[in-house]
């Protein structure tokens, strides 16, 4: 069970999995989630699930290397096997219960940040199968960063990509570029913006200005992901949700960042320490 | 003349209070045995009727007298798949032992020490009663929602009655608020906890864990699709409830549910597990129940100062006397008569203080307690780095979201009857899903009479 069947680097710090997980993989949707064990002493880790073929059985994980835990599952090989594999865990998009009429009529820009092209390609897939007008925003620190251009261009109506260094693309950050793009004249139904919690931060302040509405997927601390255990919470509205249960994607507009950004930093201590021993 | 009920033998409270081994250190033959000679066996034993389970107390203890462990065994193992479990954590003093006779004038029987001794001994000496099961014909397959411990008793029974059953669980790990709720120093779980769950295993209930009822799979792809016939949903309590008050989500200000999880479930306390845990040096736990007295003890071994934070009185605390006895020995401060308005954070937005108003007790609430009310101009503060708020549970909207006929009650519960039939045929429900957190043995007993309802329901079938 949980065997991955495929990885590969996509920059030296971030693979993609395939993994067998038959039941997630018939279940889930954009915009939800999985948690993953490496082993019985390893930690619940939520990552997003970036495809599921429920034919063959498999979800593919796209997994950066930040701390020991993460670390570890990069250093995992084909043939070898997680513990457990979890889910699909949070809600669904809201678009998976659009009509037809919807689908047609909406246009949707992704801001994608670092490991976020992931989560969004499932997302901009879905809809530019049903007839939305899909746009992907990729950013990265550099050309080199940058994951999930090819894989996007098959499934949406038009990749930019820009890059913190201007080695390939827009010179600037995603945020930047968005607000250029509607200077240009280019009209969205829609914003979603998936990657680093300070990136949707300003992602959701700059869609603020242009008028335009926001979807953010939180990647909050987490332990069962079931709504058990409230390390999860957030403000949004003023009133505290659990990312795993009323979540992952939230209004942008509505979210507190501030706090959530501290919050996300709890266990920074620890997570350091895990690091140094390893 | 009735002889003092023997006392159970405890690890030294200094010692125990740096440690996660067992406190109760159970009894030996010869303690059981003269603990056993102390039962009258009333005619009609009120012990039996105060026990959820209805196990049959004077008829196991009189086999303890005997000497006959064996037997004692068997008699518990026709009522409780969890008796190791039970004799734990079971609120004895207000249902068996509660009723028991000699406690009109003395000291009761101590049943529950002397179930735990019942089960510890026959698994210590591998003569764990193997329960017979029923031969079906074609063996109608029931799916069991958690493996908490109405899951847990509703499985057994099903199984005994050769049915074939299956048990999802959302965790990686078996026994629901056994494996990531209650302490090791309260219930050991290699030792304990996964034995019990083998007998189950060993009964033909087969587990399948990380599925999630109402995200991997519905409960009417569990009819429809997977072929079971009947569900029962034992999901637990729910989701953990925060004040409201502000500076709740600093850094610093945990849920008991994730505190206990990370270190039970994940076993933060050890080095060799990865998942982390903050503990500060100075702990505030919030709230008077059980899980208030867990988290306070495994904040205290994790090595802080602990305070439980209560606004009613101690004569109003909802945990186990038990429980408050073994804190205090420990040396778990108790801050009675206060109650949180606010937690104070630092520039980086941790904990430094939980700001208090002193209570007094006015007119009995709903609870038959006296309700407290505030103190005007009596803000003061203590000074923390942990706040752990335990103030029980809300119930979890997804199943009842996801089920289609699946009707809730006004407080979010499952709604269900005495015998645990929901308002779709077919799906039935017990134990906190239904009634909100509550106790581990009033579970059993709810998934109990559910199994015996499900019987019913595919036996009319």
């Amino acid at each position: 069970m949980f065997t991955i069947q495929t990885k590969e680097m996509l920059t030296p710090a971030v693979c993609r999995m395939s993994v067998y997980a038959p039941r997630v993989a018939a279940a889930a949707l954009p915009g939800q989630f999985l948690i993953v064990r490496t082993d019985e002493k390893g930690e619940r880790i939520p990552l997003t699930i970036s495809d599921a073929d429920p034919l063959a059985g498999t979800v593919v994980i796209v997994t950066q290397k930040i701390g020991a835990s993460s670390a570890r599952i990069v250093a995992m090989e084909v043939g070898e096997s997680f513990a457990d594999v979890v889910g699909p865990l949070g809600n669904a998009s809201e678009f998976v219960d659009f009509t037809e009429e919807e689908f047609r009529k909406s246009s949707f820009v992704f801001i994608a940040g670092g490991v976020g092209a992931a989560p969004v390609y499932p997302q901009a897939r879905y809809l530019h199968e049903r007839g939305a007008h899909v746009e992907v925003i990729i950013g990265a620190r550099n050309k080199d960063l940058l994951i999930y251009v090819k894989e996007m261009e098959a499934v949406c109506d038009k990749v930019h990509i820009c890059t913190d260094d201007g080695s390939l693309g827009f010179h600037g950050v995603g945020t930047a570029l968005l607000e250029k793009l509607v200077a240009e004249g280019a009209v969205f139904s829609r914003a979603v913006a998936i990657g680093p919690m300070i990136m949707m931060k300003f992602a959701t302040l700059c869609c603020k200005k242009l008028g335009l509405p926001v979807t953010v997927s939180l990647n909050t601390l987490m332990v069962d992901g079931t709504g058990m255990c409230g390390a999860c919470r957030v403000t949004v509205d003023g009133k505290t949700r659990f990312a795993c249960m009323d979540g992952p994607e939230f209004d942008g507009y509505l979210v507190d960042f501030d706090e959530a950004l501290i919050r996300l930093g709890q266990y920074k201590a620890q997570e350091a320490e895990a690091l140094k021993n390893d | 003349m009735i002889s003092p009920r023997t006392k159970v033998r405890e690890q030294d409270p200094r010692q125990r209070a740096c440690n996660f081994d067992e406190v109760s250190l159970g009894f030996n033959l010869e303690e059981a045995r003269t603990e056993a000679s102390r039962c009258l066996h009333c005619k009609n034993p009120r012990c039996v009727a105060a026990c959820p389970v209805g196990l049959d107390i004077p008829g196991f203890i009189s086999k303890v007298k005997e000497g006959d462990i064996v037997a004692a065994a068997e008699v518990i193992a026709r009522d409780s798949s969890l008796p190791a479990v039970c004799g734990r954590v079971c609120p004895q003093e207000t249902q068996c032992e509660g009723s028991c006779v000699l406690g009109i004038k003395g000291e009761s029987v101590a049943i529950g020490n002397l179930e735990r001794f019942v089960a510890d001994y026959s698994r210590e000496n591998g003569c764990a009663p193997g329960a017979e099961c029923q031969k079906l014909d074609n063996p109608c397959k029931v799916a069991v929602v958690g493996s908490g411990p109405a899951g847990l008793a509703c499985a057994a029974d099903l199984a005994k009655w050769g049915y074939d059953v299956t048990v999802f669980e959302a965790l990686h790990a078996l026994g629901g608020v056994l494996a990531y709720g209650i302490p090791e120093f309260r219930l050991p779980k290699d030792k304990v906890l996964a034995p019990e769950i083998e007998n189950l295993r060993k009964l033909g209930v087969k587990f399948e864990c990380d599925c999630i009822i109402g995200r991997t799979l519905s409960i009417d792809q569990l009819l429809d699709r997977e072929g079971f016939k009947a569900v029962f949903v034992g999901s637990g309590a729910g989701l953990p409830k925060f004040m409201g008050i502000p500076g709740e989500n600093l850094n610093g200000v945990f849920s008991a549910n994730e505190f206990l999880t990370r270190n039970n479930l994940m076993k933060a306390w050890r080095s060799d597990y990865a998942t982390p845990i903050f503990v500060g040096r100075k702990v505030c736990v919030v709230g008077g129940g059980n899980v208030a007295m867990d988290a306070a003890r495994t904040a205290l071994r994790l090595g802080a100062e602990v305070h439980i934070v209560y606004r009613r009185s101690e004569a109003e605390l909802p945990a186990r006397r038990e429980e408050v006895h073994h804190a205090k020995e420990e040396g778990i401060v108790f801050d009675t008569l206060c109650n949180p308005c606010e937690i104070l954070g630092d520039e980086r937005s941790w904990v430094r203080a939980l700001r208090c108003l002193r209570m007094e007790l006015g007119e009995p609430d709903q609870s038959g307690r006296r309700s407290p009310v505030a103190i005007p101009g009596s803000e003061f503060e203590i000074e923390a780095d942990t706040v752990i708020m335990a103030l029980g549970t809300s119930p979890n909207p997804l199943i009842v979201n996801t089920t289609a006929g699946l009707e809730a009650t006004r407080r979010g519960g499952i709604s269900a009857d005495s015998d645990g039939r929901t308002t779709r045929p077919g799906v039935f429900a017990g134990g906190d899903a239904v009634t909100g957190a509550a106790t581990v043995i009033l579970a059993m007993g709810a998934g109990r009479k559910a199994a015996a309802a499900i019987r019913d329901y595919l036996q009319d079938k």
